[in-house]
């Protein structure tokens, strides 16, 4: 019923190809943007801004990245933290080297940065797959984390290889306080993950999903394999560039080439994994849930429990937890957060009159 | 009776009340923990001794000035992402907000640099994060206390030198952790070569370190007088192994810091015998102030350690010093500010910015030998530069030197040569401490 499409008939070819063909949705998106936007920033205090909101958008980007790649296109990275790295350092040092350059361009020249590495570590996914390629990826983790420490060039010669981001500045605002930084990383995610729906609803994103069901049938079918995939590379390598630019920008200020190690790359693929593959939406369930479940129960554990367990206890009891709660979620609904998002929409089309 | 019994509850529930509200004044620190994942062995160790000594100072002497100190832990797993959420989770609770932030990690460090000085909280970082930060009028809020990895790679060399007489024509291998940390003495061990005579060979192993063949048979063939191991983990142990099976003496290998410790050295065995490694504090519960832990603390059960035969370990002592100072700070900081209240950051940052534990306040607080004595100023952040080392003799950690002083005056060069950088990239002007009170 309330997800009923009866009656939303298109008149254009307009109507029909827009990215939310239906009212619902369209509805819905421009409510949660306009929650985002307008109602946040006023309600939410410094503490859910800086470390909870900023990072859940920045690893939603990130995850969107990893997700056209693995999810869209079928090529497993394990290289997503180093290519995040790239477009950080990249940004870094186009605001650097450059005088006068826009943080928004620097970003953006971040992002092709990671992209152009991307398509570089994309070549051997022309002849190897699966976890063979997934292997190929996770030389480009240690590489580019290995590269970026051995020269000091892209540190600007600092002694311990750290970063520390420029001012943001964009038209003479000055983005510095916890509302503004909000604000524009929702402003850049949001921009960048409506280009990300619409791109997998093109002929570039449905080249992805025949090559990611299998390849030969694609090639058949006049799909260029080594195109299609090097676009995927370039364009998920590109997201996590940018996202890598955020992190360092406006999450944390200062980073170092070892925050973004393997293990980083594991949960922006555990994201993916616990949204759901393949699906755009998934990526901001899959980033909420991975970064904001340690956190609560960092929160709620000791609490509950008080005293009865020693602080050590209590802190493998999390891991525990938490560990517990991702193996539910993927027996309970093996594609992820999304799916569940997606039943739950039938369910509604539906209801209350089920068959 | 029911009546009689029900008013007296209620009175007693009142009377303690009023007592809570009396009493009130409490100093909160917030506790950026890690005791999970790779590095718990130096958390739960740190933060253990460290919440240790914070009950014995509340148990024996009813808090500092008559302010209990208060703390909350809050999980960091060593993620910079973590640490960021912890800092600005444990920022505004207690009374007065949160009054120190220790994260124990160079990369939280970094990663809450910035925020501190907004925030207004001292960022106290104890033998490691940013070296360049004991230039305090560029880094206010920022204090790598009582030594750096700078002043400590001039005290190896020193350390060296009193064995080797002269070091002209020596071969030193530095064998690094392949990170950041890893790369903080190379510019220091170059410019001591080059001014010395000695050469300097640095090689890398990856993170995390548990495999170091290829290292080894360059060392061999090197044929180094030292090896300067500056590890980090599981990194330790496995080179004292590679080094056992490659025939290095390990009377020859001087280890970091952070490869001083009964966790580096147990693993490795009896290949660990002889190694020696600096620290700016000592092993061994001999100490007044371990010893009354023991006796206050864990005699009322109020202990952290879950294994108490860690109380008087290199990293648990380690944890001490940290309570120690912060302590201090805060007598310091009440000295100016008022006693009997909680103290803001901003208050207590004054005291870590004017502390003076000398050798006679170290005896008093039953410390002496335990710590380097440490004086800070608005120039100085570091206070001390000074490290003992210490000896495995294959059961524990034997002092085998006195406190020897780092290269000040070195080193102080580079630091301000860096801190300025720094300055100049952010647009920092650094404070006239002339100025300062």
């Amino acid at each position: 019923m309330f997800y009923r499409e009866a009656g939303q008939f298109k008149a254009s070819y307009q109507a029909d190809q827009q990215i939310f063909p239906i009212i619902q949705d369209r509805v819905g998106i421009a409510i949660v943007i306009a929650l985002a936007a307008l109602v946040i920033p006023v309600i939410a205090n410094e503490y859910w801004l800086k470390a909870i909101l900023v990072p859940v958008l920045i690893f939603s980007l990130a995850a969107i990245g990893l997700n056209i790649l693995t999810g869209y296109a079928g090529q497993l990275s394990l290289g997503s933290a180093a290519f995040m790295a790239v477009g950080a350092f990249g940004a870094y040092n186009f605001m650097l080297r450059i005088d006068g350059m826009p943080f928004l361009v620097a970003l953006v020249l971040g992002g092709l940065a990671a992209a152009a590495v991307g398509v570089l570590f994309g070549l051997p996914s022309l002849r190897i797959k699966g976890f063979y390629l997934a292997v190929a990826t996770l030389a480009a983790q240690f590489f580019i984390v290995w590269a970026l420490v051995k020269f000091p060039w892209f540190s600007n010669y600092s002694s311990s290889g750290v970063i520390t981001a420029q001012d943001i500045v964009i038209l003479g605002y000055t983005f510095d306080g916890p509302v503004a930084k909000y604000l524009l990383t929702l402003a850049i995610v949001v921009v960048l993950a409506l280009m990300a729906k619409n791109l997998v609803r093109t002929s570039t994103g449905r080249a992805w999903m025949a090559v990611r069901d299998m390849d030969v049938a694609a090639e058949v079918i006049g799909i260029r394999p080594m195109r299609t995939k090097l676009i995927a590379f370039a364009v998920s390598s590109f997201y996590c560039g940018v996202a890598g630019g955020l992190y360092a920008f406006t999450y944390l200020g200062t980073v170092e080439p070892e925050g973004f190690n393997l293990d980083l790359s594991f949960r922006i693929l555990f994201m993916i994994i616990i949204g759901g593959v393949g699906s755009i939406m998934g990526s901001f369930l899959g980033a909420a849930f991975i970064v904001l479940l340690p956190i609560f129960l960092d929160n709620v554990i000791p609490h509950l429990f008080g005293n009865l367990f020693s602080a050590s206890f209590a802190s493998n009891l999390q891991l525990i937890v938490f560990g517990g709660l991702i193996i539910f979620f993927l027996i309970v609904e093996p594609h992820g957060l999304a799916r569940l998002w997606q039943i739950g929409k039938e369910k509604l089309r539906l209801w209350p009159f089920p068959h | 009776m029911e009546f009689k019994k029900t008013v007296m509850l209620g009175a007693l529930v009142a009377g303690t009340l009023a007592a809570g509200v009396a009493m009130a004044a409490e100093q909160f620190i917030g506790l950026p923990s890690y005791r999970v994942g790779a590095y718990a062995a130096g958390g739960s160790g740190i933060y253990g001794g460290w919440i240790d000594y914070m009950n014995l100072i509340n148990e024996r002497d009813g808090g500092v000035g008559g302010v209990k100190l208060v703390w909350e832990e809050c999980e960091t797993e060593y993620n910079n992402a973590r640490g960021v959420e912890c800092y600005e989770r444990l920022k505004n609770k207690g009374e007065t907000g949160n009054s120190m932030f220790s994260p124990l990690s160079t990369g939280i460090t970094y990663s809450v640099l910035d925020k501190v000085a907004d925030d207004k909280i001292p960022l106290v970082t104890i033998g490691y994060g940013r070296t360049d930060a004991a230039d305090g009028r560029v880094f206010p809020w920022v204090f790598p206390l009582i030594t750096t990895y700078w002043s400590q790679a001039t005290t190896m060399i020193k350390y060296i030198e009193s064995k080797e007489g002269d070091l002209k024509g020596k071969k030193i291998v530095l064998l690094y952790h392949d990170s950041a940390y890893g790369k903080e003495p190379h510019a220091v061990l170059d410019r001591m070569a080059a001014d010395k005579g000695f050469t300097v060979e640095k090689i890398a192993v990856a993170h995390p370190g548990n495999e170091q063949q290829s290292q080894w048979l360059q060392i061999r063939q090197i044929r180094p007088d030292w090896v300067i191991l500056w590890g980090w983990g599981v990194m330790n142990p496995t080179a004292l192994k590679a080094a056992a099976k490659t025939g290095f003496p390990r009377t020859k290998m001087l280890g970091v810091w952070w490869s001083g410790a009964e966790e580096d050295t147990i693993p490795a065995g009896s290949a660990a015998k002889g190694f020696t490694a600096a620290g700016f504090n000592v092993a061994g519960a001999d100490y007044p102030v371990i010893k009354d832990i023991k006796k206050v603390v864990y005699g009322k059960s109020l202990g952290n350690m879950e294994d108490e035969s860690r109380v008087g370990s290199v990293y648990y002592n380690r944890g001490v010093v940290h309570g120690i100072i912060a302590v201090e700070a805060i007598r310091k900081a009440q000295e100016k500010y008022g006693k009997g209240k909680a103290l803001t950051g901003e208050q207590i940052r004054w005291g870590y910015e004017n502390l003076n534990i000398d050798d006679k306040k170290l005896a008093e607080l039953g410390a002496a030998g335990f710590m380097p004595p440490l004086k800070t100023s608005c120039m100085d952040h570091e206070g001390s530069g000074k490290v003992k080392y210490q000896s495995w003799d294959g059961a524990k950690w034997q002092v085998v030197t006195d406190w020897i002083d780092a290269d000040k005056q070195m080193v102080r060069g580079m630091i301000e040569e860096s801190a300025a950088k720094y300055a100049q990239e952010k647009g920092i002007t650094p404070r006239d401490c002339s100025k300062e009170m």
